[in-house]
């Protein structure tokens, strides 16, 4: 189950493993076999690498069959494993000279590095075989799991009947649920009372009336009473069923609605990354209200429908079967034409449901952008985007609405032809005698009834079709397994030294390689400053020592211990991480520095706040610590925020401490200020700190110059100037631009000067 | 400007212009999707530009040819023709799909992996990060537009 494999072609590992050995000389034993996908004009096709004790083999599908097309000795050579935009490479070098080269898309890789591995090994003498770590593909995973992503994805069942998932969310209430039944149950048979009543009513008292015979006074009022017996019971089951059934759905939907938002919050940051707010709000807010809506509403209409034709039938066929059976023929009817709509209405409203969040994510693009908009006078471009996605919106509701208005109408005229079928029976039946006024009246009465229903029934088509939309969206976001995944058996973490170790790691964001085969050993305590143009992918490195993503090859190890086999919160609560951009939630100041240990006492927190330079700031606000900030808050300077921030850190005593570009959005004098704080944070703990200005990193122990994805330098500052390498190069750039600027101030004050 | 682009027998291109020779260069596309024919840059190991190109049908035969041989080196992008089969309408969904390369399939992540470029163009990134290209929407057969409607 290879996660690009040829499928459709009819080859498996199996086949070319088998033709493999096929061509093996007696002394000769298989290594690996790597597939690829592609052949030398790239063009879509099958075929194999195949590494043996002593050649390296090339099979490819000629007309539907294996054939050998290339062997080399692997006496000399090299294998050469590389990649560019989604496109891997496999290279047999003699020298300077190409042998051979095989390209397959990136899903296959994992199998050619796997095959690569086995060569090295070769070359350094040991020829035994391996297995592939991962059941599904072969592919190296995480320590613990045992399926890689792309397979734990193929495995995963489509969710077609997504309706019936929610039953997950049903199952605490299955004993209230079961109550409702029973009590929808009785309503419905209440509501049956009345018609039925109307059969003695007419044949007992109001014809023999008409014929000349007395009324009796006291069948009438014991009627009568009956009719308002059914009612008032009618009234109170109905009233405990809605309330009983009601309150169940609104704790499902809520129950929904926190479970998505618990899976939204564990998923990896790069979801986030690939995912629009605006989409994420609008299915968790509208989908799970809809969802809602249609459980506590429409589908108990629709079961209580159910059950009235149900037992409206029965007591029909009691009565008469044949008016019974001429009365339900329209039925099969109107059940095929809701067959017919069902499947073009759930497209359409799909469609119009991606097309929702279409528009309110340009509400979401737009308003937090607004200052741009502004300063860019594009308020009539965003208006146009808005309209445009609200005429895309009404096209696609038009289309929907076009059967949908006729689907209405046309159960309305059905049940009218239902009635006139009825009637025309009926009376036939009462000319020949075979029934009485009465049971044609009660029947009619009846399917009075029992035809409106069906009217709103086939409205529970859009409805279900509407919520089953909505719950594959939620679904799609409980589905989503993070891919920064738990292991199966997390390892206990106390507390850590601060050891960091980089062994060959890799990393990819969808074809783009960021971090290229990185060793690095931190010790404790130590401070690593990181630098490098941007997109060198310096905050990537700090991503995946957060655990925010997942190396694509190689380990990471705190301790001695692979990062994937801790539980992820357990050991993020060793690191304290300061952003470029600090945010502030919504709350006092206390509250946000006791983010990570909402336990933390007041003079903890005050002492935390000193630490990072924040408690005289602080003490000046109206409230002090109790001052709110975030969002409706107090609004706070960057280098204010940064402090906040700089505490929030210090307060959780982390062993690994994170500064990413802490000081690089505020002025020289507040970094001043900031600087002395983080020297307070960053005593005895192991720290990484990536700065655009090599100023702030003068207290690196080692710095590490990272140039697209590669370490090219390590060593303290004196060391790497007196290389004249990369970090000189970055060190001059910086001295020009500070001496620029110092030029610029110069020459300003001189026409200042002038001026005055 | 003078200026020549040979391919090396170690797999890779060599631009000598001026009579100054970069080895391992790479040929790029500023717009390679909505005007793959123009403007076009030929960049040197680093990724410092070494020469542009406004238009490749202004050149010569020989030269546009190995410009185009080093592109397609370099290059990867499937043009999707057809649609025939989708494992599922809910992501992820297996798509079999016609190329310009042949028939393949490809495992579409999640609806945000289809991204409009321009009125009629759309990408599709599959899980393993390869992108394909629809040229234009409208110009699919029937068949084709209903799966893709499913997810647009």
């Amino acid at each position: 189950m290879n996660s690009t494999g040829p499928s459709q072609i009819g080859t498996d590992a199996d086949a070319w493993s088998r033709a493999a050995q096929a061509l093996l000389s007696p002394d000769e034993a298989l290594l690996a076999i790597a597939e690829t996908d592609l052949d030398t004009d790239r063009r879509f096709a099958p075929g194999a690498v195949v590494l043996t004790t002593s050649r390296l083999l090339s099979l490819a599908l000629v007309e539907r069959r294996i054939r050998l097309v290339g062997e080399w000795p692997l006496r000399e050579g090299m294998l050469v494993l590389g990649d560019h935009a989604g496109v891997a490479s496999l290279d047999w070098r003699c020298g300077d000279a190409l042998q051979a080269r095989w390209e397959f898309r990136l899903g296959l890789q994992p199998a050619a590095q796997t095959l690569v591995d086995a060569w090295l090994r070769w070359r350094e003498g040991d020829h035994a075989t391996r297995s592939a770590p991962c059941r599904g593909c072969g592919a190296p995973v995480s320590v613990g799991v045992s399926l890689c992503e792309a397979c734990a994805d193929d495995e995963r069942p489509p969710s077609t009947l997504t309706l019936l998932r929610l039953w997950r969310f049903a199952r605490p209430y299955r004993s209230r649920l079961l109550l409702g039944f029973c009590l929808t149950l009785a309503a419905t048979a209440a509501t049956l009372v009345p018609p039925y009543l109307t059969m003695p009513l007419m044949d007992k008292l109001l014809i023999p009336y008409q014929n000349g015979q007395d009324l009796d006074k006291r069948l009438v009022s014991l009627y009568m009473l009956g009719l308002l017996a059914a009612a008032l019971i009618g009234w109170l089951l109905g009233w405990a069923r809605t309330y009983v059934l009601a309150r169940v759905s609104e704790r499902i939907g809520a129950d929904l609605r926190t479970a998505t938002f618990e899976h939204l919050l564990n998923q990896s940051v790069g979801y986030f990354g690939s995912k629009r707010t605006g989409d994420l709000m609008a299915r968790i807010g509208a989908e799970t209200e809809r969802i809602n809506l249609f459980l506590s509403l429409h589908l108990l209409d629709f079961a209580t429908d159910v059950l009235m034709i149900g037992m409206t039938a029965v007591v029909l066929f009691s009565i008469n079967p044949w008016l019974a059976l001429v009365t339900l023929l329209p039925l099969p009817v109107i059940g095929y034409l809701i067959h017919v709509v069902r499947d073009r209405l759930r497209r359409g409203f799909e469609r119009a449901d991606r097309i929702w969040s279409e528009v309110t994510n340009v509400l979401a693009d737009t308003i937090p952008g607004i200052r741009v908009v502004k300063a860019f006078a594009q308020e009539g471009r965003e208006a146009e985007r808005f309209r445009a996605a609200n005429r895309h919106n009404l096209e696609v509701n038009d289309r929907v609405n076009k059967v949908w208005s006729l689907f209405a109408p046309t159960i309305t005229l059905l049940t009218e032809i239902g009635l006139l079928v009825v009637w025309a029976f009926g009376i036939w039946q009462v000319s020949n005698d075979e029934i009485t006024v009465g049971v044609l009246t009660a029947f009619i009465a009846y399917i009075g009834r029992f035809y409106t229903r069906l009217d709103t029934m086939s409205r529970i088509v859009s409805h279900t079709q509407k919520a089953a939309a909505g719950a594959k969206r939620i679904f799609d976001i409980l589905d989503h397994v993070s891919n920064v995944p738990e292991p199966e058996h997390p390892r206990p973490l106390a507390r850590i030294e601060g050891r960091i170790e980089f062994e060959g790691v890799s990393f990819r964001y969808g074809n783009r390689q960021v971090i290229r085969r990185l060793d690095l050993d931190i010790r404790p305590g130590e401070m690593i400053g990181v630098v490098g143009h941007s997109g060198s992918g310096k905050s990537t490195l700090v991503n995946l020592v957060c655990r925010f993503h997942d190396v694509s090859e190689g380990a990471i190890r705190v301790d001695g211990v692979d990062l994937r086999e801790f539980a992820v919160a357990d050991y993020r609560r060793h690191i304290g991480l300061v952003l470029q951009e600090p945010f502030l939630f919504f709350g006092t100041i206390a509250e946000n520095i006791a983010y990570g240990r909402p336990d933390a006492s007041r003079a903890e927190i005050v002492a935390a706040a000193r630490a990072a330079n924040a408690h005289e700031f602080i003490m000046r606000l109206p409230h002090a610590y109790d001052s709110l900030v975030g969002e409706r808050g107090q609004s706070l300077s960057g280098g204010e925020r940064q402090r906040v921030s700089i505490a929030r850190a210090l307060l959780i005593d982390p062993r690994i401490l994170i500064l990413d570009e802490a000081t690089s959005s505020v002025d020289s004098t507040t970094e001043k200020a900031i600087q002395a704080a983080l020297d307070n944070l960053v005593r005895g703990r192991t720290t990484i700190a990536i700065a655009h200005r090599l100023s702030t990193l003068r207290r690196a122990d080692r710095l590490i110059v990272l140039d697209r994805g590669e370490m090219v330098e390590t060593g303290t500052h004196d060391e790497l100037m007196a290389r004249h390498g990369a970090y000189f190069a970055l060190h001059q750039a910086q001295a020009r631009q500070a001496e620029t600027l110092l030029e610029d101030g110069r020459r300003s004050d001189v026409v200042a000067g002038a001026a005055a | 400007m003078h200026w020549a682009l040979f391919h090396h027998p170690a797999g890779h291109w060599c631009l000598e212009a001026d009579g100054v020779r970069y080895e391992r260069v790479a040929v790029v596309r500023a717009y390679p999707i909505s005007a793959p024919d123009e403007a076009v840059c030929v960049l040197d190991s680093d990724g410092h530009e070494l020469l542009w190109i406004d238009s490749l049908a202004g050149l010569e035969e020989d030269r546009r040819e190995r410009l185009r041989s080093a592109l397609n080196s370099r290059e990867f992008t499937p043009v999707i023709e057809a649609i025939l089969h989708i494992s599922s309408v809910s992501t992820p969904s297996r798509w079999t799909v016609r190329t310009d390369r042949g028939i393949t399939d490809l495992l579409l992540p999640g609806e945000e992996a289809l991204q409009r470029v321009g009125a009629r163009s759309l990408l599709v990134a599959d899980a393993a990060g390869v992108h394909y290209l629809v040229r234009d929407i409208t110009a699919l057969d029937r068949a084709s537009r209903k799966f893709l409607e499913r997810f647009l």
